[in-house]
């Protein structure tokens, strides 16, 4: 088993606190975004595009490369901070965020921004699209591998289930979800509007391999990733725990943080406290030897 | 001259606030929203009749089909979700439910066209109009203003059958006198004209059209400005009027040129030979983008300034003819 040291651990948790500060940078200069769902994904972004994707930032197009699916496709700026660390495209440019003309518009578009393999927004529907990806691959005997990132909110669309019974049918191990369960979608908490019930169960019973992980701990999401990634015959998910806008005292854990404003004086506080948090996170990486 | 101002609330507020007082006189109205409550302004009427309406969740199909299972037992269903959700999402729910079970369901979409904005090319609806248009029986509106709005909701409440309402939910411009009365299938005059008429729709574009119509005036055309008011039913008779008065027409839409107010405008014509100079002010065949809507207004060629400049073209074909 694949196990991660402790200092690789803690620089994919530091790059997920970078991720966080890009994110809310980028989300500051245009005002206002989808803070609390873009806050509760960086660990995920950090653990793939620093450990688990395959991918060449110098030629996106790769057939080779994993794809990637955000079907939260409203929490981009977290993709993109995510991407830019990785090299696809200048950090600078996390700052057009929004603005008219801009390569990142914060729900995702193929046609506008290197490394982003699929536009969505329209909820529900990158599920499909993964799903015919990953069959796709399959077929061309591929060994490219589809990543699709789920909201809870969004798993009350019909089509979110009609593709897990298809990809199931279908057999694609090729395929790996990741549900954000934050608890929250955009009116409320989800438990209050349309309850999903036990997620890991229903996965189950529609004939996919399902962990349960903590969203916010690298080493549980690696390990549950590495589980799937070895599953043959059916695919999987790992159902996140996550606290919607995880990392910023402004939002984290509270309601009605779906999609908020932001102040200077907050992107302040929240450069703060990220950036403590990285200073505290490289402290203990230089007491680590590799 | 028409005094425009600004209205204390955004339209989606006059929206709940219009429904809750019909909803007083009516019990039967019963509003379905599909996780966009804080969006809509519908959480107001949720407080008020927590009886007579449900969140569903992200799930605009199944509460399509959820509304015509309330119709078919007697409710009033109003359903809200973004323009983008309310129509492209759930067309066969609205097709099967609405159309061919000839339920009554009332539609509320928000934020169409490029009214979405900051939330960019998925969101915006360009072709709502096209969509519902071709199906039968269905009326249309986008409301200029909070005027238009309250005048025509209680019309379309009392209706039987499927409505769709455009509703730009953050709307504050308010172009109408509070007395204008409005008809489904009556167009309104907004500035008399004679050269030259630019029929137009919704918030936007009417506000353009408004603009034109005066830049044009200090340039010695004098333009009709005619608010469709409802694209479906279209009324007929003032459009083919005016058009016969001045002799050309140009329409200007917050949608794509295929399909929406232009073409219908355009059938019309064609339907009654009348051969006239034409043209259409919209979106070409092309998605959306994220921008403010100025931006993009500008970009695809759609400001008063745009208009101005193809309503001279037309006259000027209108003199060689
Ligand atoms: C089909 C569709 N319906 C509605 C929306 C509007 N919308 C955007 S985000 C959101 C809530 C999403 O909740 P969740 O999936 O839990 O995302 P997260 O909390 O992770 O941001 C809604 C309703 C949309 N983008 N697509």
């Amino acid at each position: 088993m694949n196990i991660l040291s402790q200092h690789r651990s803690l620089e994919l948790h530091r790059a997920a606190e970078f991720i966080r500060l890009h994110s809310m940078e980028a989300i500051g200069s245009c005002g206002a975004g989808h803070v609390g769902g873009v806050l509760s994904i960086a660990e995920l972004t950090a653990l793939l595009y620093q450990e688990v994707l395959r991918y060449d930032p110098k030629y996106p197009e790769d057939p080779a490369r994993d794809r990637v699916v955000l079907s939260k496709g409203h929490c981009g700026p977290a993709l993109y901070a995510a991407l830019a660390l990785a090299g696809f495209f200048p950090m600078e440019e996390l700052l057009t965020l929004n603005q008219n003309g801009s390569s990142l518009p914060s729900h995702c578009n193929m046609h506008k921004t290197p490394g982003i393999d699929i536009g969505t927004g329209s909820l529900g529907q990158g599920a499909s699209l993964a799903a015919g990806m990953a069959l796709g691959l399959k077929k061309r005997s591929s060994a490219s591998r589809v990543f699709l990132i789920l909201g809870d909110g969004e798993c009350n669309e019909g089509q979110v289930w009609e593709a897990v019974l298809f990809a199931a049918h279908q057999q694609l191990d090729n395929l790996i979800a990741y549900v954000d369960v934050n608890k929250q979608q955009l009116d409320g908490y989800t438990e209050d509007i349309c309850s999903l019930g036990d997620l890991r169960s229903k996965f189950e019973s529609f004939g996919w391999r399902a962990i349960q992980a903590d969203g916010h701990n690298i080493d549980e999401l690696h390990n549950a990733t590495q589980e799937i990634l070895r599953e043959t015959g059916r695919p999987g998910i790992v159902i996140m725990d996550t606290v919607k806008g995880k990392g910023w005292s402004g939002v984290d854990g509270k309601p009605g943080v779906h999609h908020v404003p932001i102040s200077s004086e907050q992107l302040e506080e929240a450069r703060k406290e990220i950036t403590h948090r990285i200073e505290s996170l490289t402290a203990q990486l230089e007491g680590i030897h590799d | 001259m028409i005094n425009i101002r600004t209205s204390k609330h955004m339209l989606r507020e006059i929206n709940s606030m219009e429904l809750i007082r019909l909803a007083e006189a009516d019990p039967d109205i019963f509003v379905l929203d599909a996780d966009l409550m804080s969006s809509s302004g519908l959480k107001a009427f949720a407080g008020k009749y927590p009886d007579r309406a449900v969140n569903c969740g992200i799930q605009e199909a199944n509460m399509m089909g959820v509304a015509g299972g309330l119709s078919a037992v007697g409710f009033i269903p109003v359903v809200h979700s973004f323009a983008a959700y309310a129509v492209r999402r759930t067309l066969d729910q609205i097709f099967m439910a609405g159309c061919y079970n000839q339920q009554n369901i009332k539609i509320i979409g928000t934020d169409p066209g490029v009214c979405s904005a900051a939330n960019g090319g998925t969101h915006m609806t360009f072709e709502d109009i096209a969509i519902m248009r071709a199906l039968p029986g269905i009326t249309i509106v986008d409301p200029t203003d909070e005027v238009m709005l309250k005048s025509l909701l209680p019309q379309i409440i009392q209706a039987h059958g499927v409505a769709y309402i455009r509703l730009f939910r953050k709307n504050k411009r308010v172009i109408y006198r509070d007395d204008t009365e409005f008809t489904l299938g009556k167009a309104q005059v907004v500035r008399p004209g004679t050269d030259i008429t630019i029929i137009a729709e919704g918030p936007l574009m009417v506000f353009e059209a408004i603009q034109a119509a005066e830049k044009l005036e200090a340039q010695g055309i004098s333009a009709q400005v005619v608010d469709v008011v409802s694209l479906k039913p279209l009324d007929e008779q003032l459009i083919l009027e005016t058009a016969a008065k001045t002799g050309a027409v140009l329409t200007a839409e917050n949608h794509s040129i295929t399909g929406g107010l232009g073409s219908a405008v355009a059938e019309l014509l064609a339907d009654h030979r009348l051969g006239i100079p034409f043209g259409r002010i919209g979106f070409p065949e092309m998605v959306g983008e994220t921008g403010t809507v100025d931006y993009i207004l500008q970009r695809f060629g759609m400001t008063h300034a745009e208009i101005a400049a193809h309503a001279i073209t037309l006259v000027g074909e209108k003199d060689e003819q």
